[in-house]
């Protein structure tokens, strides 16, 4: 009896399943051949229209027929922002021979970004390895690393790693989740832990602003993350990043390792050669994050450390208006 | 023996007596608070903590990992004893699995609070990422929490059909509810089977599922270069503190409902005893694996390793961490290894040392590494050298721990809090056994 009419159920269910389906082709058939007689009766209108094609033979056809046919996009012309510029591999070079903590750097970069937190992109680090060996000034931004771990581990593709060696941020997809600063081995990216309220603080003018990841900080969003982003806004109108042409001292050079050069704002040199000439290196490489800013040891300074201690604020990187 | 009546009379749900309702009120009042807390951190941004760029993850995280972890008891103390034919597991798995279920979901809530924007919580598909860590928790913390879920409800499903007929004639609403959830269990062989064979699979897949989420909730933090989180040990370090939270959880919950609900005649002596060797077992894995984390690197120790350290033993962490260590590990399991140290009372503030315990040390474990990153801190105001929750980051967490206890009080309200159905049958087994060697 159960089997039966388990049976019978089950025959009712494939029956209707087939119904089911059958109707659906037949309903779409239908459509379709409606839409066609449709097309037919309204359009044709019996002129003619002399057309030529692709490999240079004249056709005619109604001039019913014919349709505009959408472009397909270009997808090689189009910029993409996260792709990059093209053959590009932005580098930069900081002499810490030539620092003396002058901070021009941080200010101006502050200024371009409109950095109304506490904490700055570009910091200038007083160190000392040890007691015995001597100190210097370092300063640092985004290392657009390689390998960069934060890229690793940012959950929805916020953060990402360009064709050209950038490292940027998209702050209108950004959760928030501060993963990314935690994999930093450089403390180099900032939340915006409030309202960063920059048209108010900094009169900033947002009104007919398009949002672009190539200009970090205009604007910051609240509950996303900042950091250095090498200034492509600046690349793109040929200018050297804010840092660069700030310094006074000519400790900042930023280039193109494809091009082999690199220009500090007095002059272009050889990126291999200067690396190669005065041993340059990359902070924390053996981490294996492959950065992309390298370091000229601090060695035949013209300039005293002690220098640059008048300057120096442990406990401010931001100047506040008033 | 027993017999059907006086056990169905114990163990069916009752009414709040005064001394539950005045606790209830008392977590709806603290969630309340913690709420709007919330809603103020919403409308000015995560600044109303004190959390900064440096301490970039602060109580939220720490009292996740908290959560995740306390969900491990579901794993132990209800599969792996289920699975190992361990009898004297009836009384009390079912508050295993309402403290799984609890903990679980407000590990989920307690995640999203810590995002700065959970207006964009759905990024986390439309955009997910296979590679990030989060992207793996965000895939196995619904799963478990799943798992979880059906792991209480199944065993649960003849006693609702009991509780139908209990409540057929003085609560006629209640016996409809629970006639609905029996799901038309009548007893029968093939239901039986059935559900035997569903309880097993859930059992079984709940374990490896939940050593993933252990291992995935120590991988957030071991994949980074941070020093006190880069370390092989942490995975297995994590399912072993875990393993300790959930059963001290337990320890606590199991008094305090025996106690309330006056059980000492199911939940005996006997039970706790064993329960008692089952966490001093799990605090002294920790212990071992806390000897790895900590004792070891001192041999080797690189310059960021000892200076990590050096907070921990005698720095600025130092009182939490020692408190941590002795009181919430070494005096438990020196109470614990006496069999008097296993009777209830003393077994209840072993537990509640425990808890605390854990909850304190996965704070420490997050903390104090932030505030070794590699580079120095400097060019920030003084404040954000340091960390310590603030008002807001105090009440939102306390309102996660209230909700915790709030969804265990009313699952323990409305549900039989030891299962009747087997205790029953154990009793009938017992007493056939009994029978026989007459």
């Amino acid at each position: 009896m159960g089997d039966h009419t388990k049976k019978e159920r089950r025959k009712f269910l494939d029956n209707g399943l087939k119904l089911g389906i059958a109707a659906a082709i037949g309903g779409l058939g239908i459509s379709k051949i409606t839409s066609k007689l449709n097309a037919n009766t309204e359009h044709n209108s019996g002129e003619k229209m002399e057309l030529m094609t692709v490999d240079g033979t004249l056709i005619e056809v109604d001039s019913s027929e014919v349709m505009e046919v959408q472009h397909a996009e270009d997808h090689d012309q189009k910029y993409n922002v996260r792709e990059g510029m093209p053959n590009r591999k932005f580098v930069m070079v900081i002499d810490l021979a030539k620092c003396k903590n002058a901070l021009k750097c941080q200010q101006s970069c502050n200024k371009h970004h409109y950095i109304t937190g506490d904490n700055a992109w570009l910091k200038v680090y007083k160190m000392q390895e040890e007691k015995d060996t001597a100190p210097y000034w370092m300063p640092t931004t985004c290392m657009h690393c390689d390998q960069p771990a934060c890229v690793t581990v940012c959950p929805v593709d916020a953060t990402f790693k360009r064709k050209d060696g950038l490292v940027l941020i998209d702050n209108e997809r950004c959760i928030g989740c501060r993963f990314c600063m935690a994999a930093c081995p450089y403390s180099t990216r900032v939340f915006n832990w409030s309202e960063p309220n920059q048209e108010f603080t900094l009169n900033m003018d947002m009104v007919n602003h398009q949002y672009s990841p190539e200009h970090s900080g205009m604007p910051s969003v609240k509950g996303t993350v900042d950091k250095c982003d090498f200034c492509p806004h600046q690349v793109q109108k040929n200018e050297l990043p804010h840092c660069v042409t700030a310094c006074p001292n000519g400790v900042f050079y930023f280039g193109d390792k494809y091009e082999d050069t690199v220009n500090n704002g007095e002059e272009t040199v050889r990126l291999s050669k200067l690396l190669e000439e005065k041993a340059g290196y990359r902070l924390m490489d053996s981490l294996g994050t492959e950065p992309s800013v390298y370091y000229l040891p601090p060695v035949d300074r013209l300039v005293d450390f002690e220098d640059g201690l008048e300057e120096y604020n442990e406990f401010k990187s931001v100047d506040k208006p008033e | 023996m027993i017999n059907y009546d006086v056990l169905l009379k114990d163990l069916a749900p009752k009414k709040f007596s005064k001394r539950g309702m005045t606790w209830v009120i008392f977590l709806v009042i603290i969630i309340v608070a913690g709420i709007i807390a919330y809603i103020d951190q919403l409308r000015q941004g995560q600044v109303v903590t004190n959390m900064r760029d440096y301490v970039l993850w602060g109580i939220y995280i720490s009292n996740f990992v908290f959560f995740v972890a306390t969900s491990f008891v579901g794993s132990v103390a209800v599969a792996i004893l289920r699975l190992t034919k361990n009898p004297w597991r009836t009384p009390f798995v079912r508050i295993a699995e309402i403290i799984t279920v609890a903990a679980i979901v407000m590990a989920g809530i307690t995640i999203v609070i810590d995002m700065a924007r959970p207006d964009r919580l759905l990024n986390l598909f439309i955009h997910a990422r296979l590679q990030s860590p989060i992207t793996w928790d965000v895939i196995i913390i619904p799963t478990y929490m799943v798992i979880s879920m059906l792991l209480l409800y199944f065993p649960l499903i003849p006693d609702f059909a009991i509780l139908k007929k209990h409540f057929e004639k003085t609560k006629p609403k209640w016996s409809k509810w629970y006639g609905k959830l029996s799901l038309k269990w009548t007893g029968s062989a093939a239901q039986k089977a059935i559900h035997a064979k569903s309880i097993a699979i859930i059992s079984i897949m709940i374990i490896p599922v939940g050593l993933l989420l252990q291992t995935i909730d120590a991988w957030l933090f071991s994949t980074t270069y941070r020093v006190g989180w880069d370390s092989t040990n942490f995975a297995p370090y994590f399912i072993s503190g875990a393993f300790v939270a959930g059963i001290g959880s337990l320890v606590v919950v199991i008094y305090v409902v025996r106690k309330a609900k006056k059980l000492e005649a199911y939940i005996t002596d006997f039970h706790f005893d064993k329960l008692g060797k089952l966490l001093v077992l799990a605090c002294l894995i920790y212990l071992y694996f806390n000897i790895n984390e900590y004792v070891i690197p001192l041999f080797n120790s690189k310059k960021a390793d000892s200076e990590h350290l050096k907070t921990l033993f005698s720095g600025d962490y130092s009182i939490p961490f020692w408190i941590v260590t002795i009181g919430g590990l070494v005096i438990p399991i020196l109470v614990l290894l006496f069999k008097k140290g296993r009777k209830p009372f003393p077994m209840l503030i072993a537990g509640i040392m425990v808890v605390i315990g854990a909850w304190w040390k996965r704070y420490i474990i997050v903390t104090p590494t932030l505030m070794h990153p590699f580079l120095p801190i400097q060019g920030v105001p003084e404040s954000w050298h340091s960390y310590f929750p603030s008002l807001h980051e105090w009440l939102i967490t306390s309102a996660t721990l209230a909700m915790a206890l709030l969804i265990i009080t009313l699952l323990v309200r409305y549900l039989p809090i030891i299962p009747i159905q087997r205790t029953m049958d154990e009793q009938e087994m017992f007493k056939t056994e009994n029978i026989a060697e007459l």
